[in-house]
């Protein structure tokens, strides 16, 4: 009994700095924003604690009843519905590519697939932001060439959120493929083999065999690329600024605005607690779709 | 405020202290934009004259200036002096974070009220407090094609809305499709309009939203017309590309902008178009209008452990032989009258081709309403104002839901008013 007791004590004391980690560098943020949101902190709060007002939920109900919150939340999900896909087709795409023996200079291809995740944000959007400039733009230029009319990529609002599609799906999947890549070597090579043998075209391996093979990575990869296009921000912050007509204001950038630049942060907690919310929910919601999708296929 | 220059990608200025060793005081000063790059070619000549003082001229670009304040504000790493834009003053002041101007000035008899314009003069004291000393002006005008308007049988400039009108309507008679630009993403020349009116765009010292009253109904009124009109083209100005070359070709006969322009376009237009375009006060309801008064001030912070030495630098800068040299490297606009009269290329800046009529309009400036959620308000009021353009609402569901919208901004500054006179 004693020895169980100490057996524990010894556990806690190994688990306590993560925990005290944990506790200081998540929870207390956490609970502090959560806090947040429940007043009404702006510049006054800011500059005498005296004018803050205690504001319960109804920072919560101002954020629904807001349209541009709407409209957030659906370019939010544009974003991520088109992006998520387009972003991991790509990778898989691209690891499928490095993992066949066609190819040749793998380590060179490897690489250069790989430099956009670790090129800088910032800088690369700045050059993206030339590449799709309406009059001097190489896009445009290229597209004059074959006769299509200039587009406007950043200054329509129907183009500009695509072209932000375009920007981050390019800028993240060598990460992604980089994960497919260690999935793919580890589906057995006999499975091919056999599936070759019984006359299997690359298509049918691919569908048959692959896809099933790498499933949870696919999936966990599906999981952590949502999360991650939720949180949209930099791309629209660099290139458009929310704009055209509000097409890029994606929910962070929303909650960006509200906190940084007009100071409110009592709302802008509220906003990202939502965010945080659908977040959860969009994440729970992939994971239950696995379970059943698994528990049909076992 | 000018704002147009793109984000930077460059990270703004690192957050260094002061330091004081052997006997050298280095002032940190922020300054925004274009003022920033060539505001350090001043600082020899004020170093000079003030042994021991350096000034560490920190860059921020417009884009992040504005969240790069309170940001300081709140981190407690503001610096000794900063330029603040005009409409951002009264933020700052309800912050509590610049230092009241009033006694600073009164010990320095070289800097006189009367010779700042009036306009500008009252955006820098919100809620009754000096904060700021103009630094440079701007406001909004007619950048005008005088030869087309003269190949169309005009000959004088319009100078109220019916002459406006009129002219508009020959150029397009004549065959000028859109003769006037007025970008939608733009929110000055709008705000423009609604300051010629008598009445006040906020009502009750700033409580509320006044924008169903009769003086903003009839701003609107004549800007939603241009567009019904098809005299201004729907478009924001990312959508129009190189106004210049398209001001150049004729696309459009008048195009209202501020002072930076003038430089934009002696640079940009075709020589032969040098005589061409022409600078133009603004046409109010019944003659000559109003129009916005902008600009940037200098401001010091309550924080700043260098105050006297920052009032030097201050000074230095409102002197009008400085405020002449800054204009030759910027061309902003000086903020003293005195600094127009001074001799300038063989005559003086007042009597210049171009700035001419930015002079007689800086007599005739209004501020905007001196809240601290002024830039917010003045943003919706623009998108208010671009989907009545684009129809989406008509003129009376526009101001009334603006309105609202505005009442609701400013409901905790009603509740701390209420509270400090309880």
């Amino acid at each position: 009994m004693k020895s169980v007791r100490r057996e524990s004590l010894a556990a806690w004391a190994f688990a306590a700095p993560a925990l005290i980690v944990i506790a200081l560098f998540f929870g207390v943020p956490v609970f502090a924003g959560l806090a947040l949101s429940l007043t009404d902190f702006d510049i006054y709060a800011l500059a005498d604690l005296h004018n803050l007002r205690w504001q319960g939920w109804s920072n919560y109900v101002h954020v629904l009843s807001l349209p541009l919150f709407w409209q957030a939340l659906g370019n939010t999900v544009y974003f991520v519905v088109l992006g998520v896909p387009l972003s991991i087709a790509l990778s898989l795409a691209a690891a499928v590519l490095l993992q066949s023996k066609l190819v040749r200079f793998k380590p060179l291809l490897r690489t250069a697939l790989f430099a956009p995740v670790v090129t800088t944000l910032v800088a690369v959007a700045v050059i993206w932001r030339y590449l799709f400039h309406v009059k001097y733009g190489l896009v445009n230029y290229t597209l004059q060439s074959f006769g299509v009319s200039p587009v406007d990529w950043l200054g329509d609002p129907h183009w500009s959120m695509p072209t932000i599609i375009g920007f981050a799906a390019w800028k993240n999947f060598g990460g992604n493929m980089i994960i497919f890549i260690a999935a793919l070597q580890a589906v057995p090579h006999d499975l091919y083999e056999a599936a070759r043998l019984d006359g299997a075209k690359s298509w049918a391996q691919f569908r048959f065999i692959t896809l099933p093979g790498i499933a949870p990575t696919l999936l966990m990869v599906a999981i952590l690329t949502t999360a991650g296009y939720f949180q949209l921000f930099a791309e629209p912050y660099v290139m458009t600024q929310g704009g055209p007509l509000q097409s890029t204001v994606s929910v962070l950038y929303l909650m960006y605005e509200e906190g940084f630049k007009w100071w409110n942060l009592g709302l802008a907690s509220a906003v990202a607690f939502v965010l945080f919310v659908i977040i959860v929910v969009v994440s729970k919601g992939l994971i239950a779709l696995q379970r059943r999708w698994t528990g049909e296929g076992a | 405020m000018r704002r147009r220059d793109l984000l930077t990608a460059s990270a703004a200025a690192a957050l260094t202290g002061c330091a004081r060793d052997n006997g050298t005081t280095t002032l940190r000063f922020w300054a925004m934009g274009r003022e920033s790059e060539v505001v350090a070619e001043l600082m020899p000549g004020f170093e000079r004259e003030h042994a021991g003082v350096r000034v560490k001229v920190e860059q921020l670009p417009w884009t992040a200036a504005h969240e790069k304040l309170l940001t300081a504000f709140a981190g407690d790493a503001t610096p000794d002096l900063a330029q603040v834009g005009n409409t951002w003053l009264p933020e700052m002041q309800a912050l509590g974070a610049l230092e009241p101007l009033e006694p600073w000035i009164a010990r320095t008899p070289m800097l006189q009220a009367g010779d700042y314009f009036d306009g500008i003069w009252a955006t820098n004291a919100p809620g009754g407090q000096r904060v700021g000393l103009p630094w440079y002006v701007d406001t909004r005008l007619m950048f005008v094609r005088q030869d087309l308007l003269a190949r169309a049988g005009i000959t004088d400039m319009p100078r109220d809305w019916n002459a406006w009108r009129a002219t508009l309507a020959r150029l397009r008679e004549r065959g000028m499709d859109k003769p006037l630009l007025l970008p939608t993403n733009e929110s000055a020349p709008l705000l423009a309009l609604a300051l010629q009116q008598p009445g006040e765009v906020l009502r009750d010292g700033g409580r509320y939203g006044n924008f169903a009253g009769p003086g903003f109904r009839a701003a609107l009124g004549f800007y939603l017309e241009r567009f019904q009109r098809g005299e201004a083209p729907l478009a924001s100005e990312v959508q129009i590309g190189n106004l210049w070359q398209e001001f150049g070709r004729g696309s459009f006969a008048f195009y209202l902008s501020g002072p930076w322009d003038i430089g934009e376009f002696k640079r940009r237009l075709p020589p032969e178009l040098a005589s061409a375009w022409i600078t133009a006060e603004l046409p109010g309801p019944n003659g000559p209008g109003m129009s916005t008064a902008g600009g940037a001030s200098l401001a010091m912070f309550k924080r700043s452990r260098h105050k006297p030495e920052a009032w030097a630098l201050i000074s230095y800068l409102s002197r009008p032989d400085v405020q002449l040299q800054f204009y030759r490297l910027t061309g902003d606009l000086p903020a003293r009258r005195s600094a127009w009269s001074l001799p300038l290329n063989g005559a003086t800046l007042a009597q210049d081709r171009h700035a001419a009529a930015f002079h007689r309009q800086l007599e005739r400036v209004r501020a905007a309403p001196a809240v601290p959620e002024w830039e917010r308000i003045e943003k919706e009021m623009q998108l208010a104002a671009t989907r009545a353009v684009h129809g989406v609402t008509d003129l009376d569901t526009t101001v009334r839901s603006l309105d609202a919208l505005v009442d609701g901004i400013l409901e905790k500054r009603r509740w701390m008013l209420d509270r400090k006179s309880a």
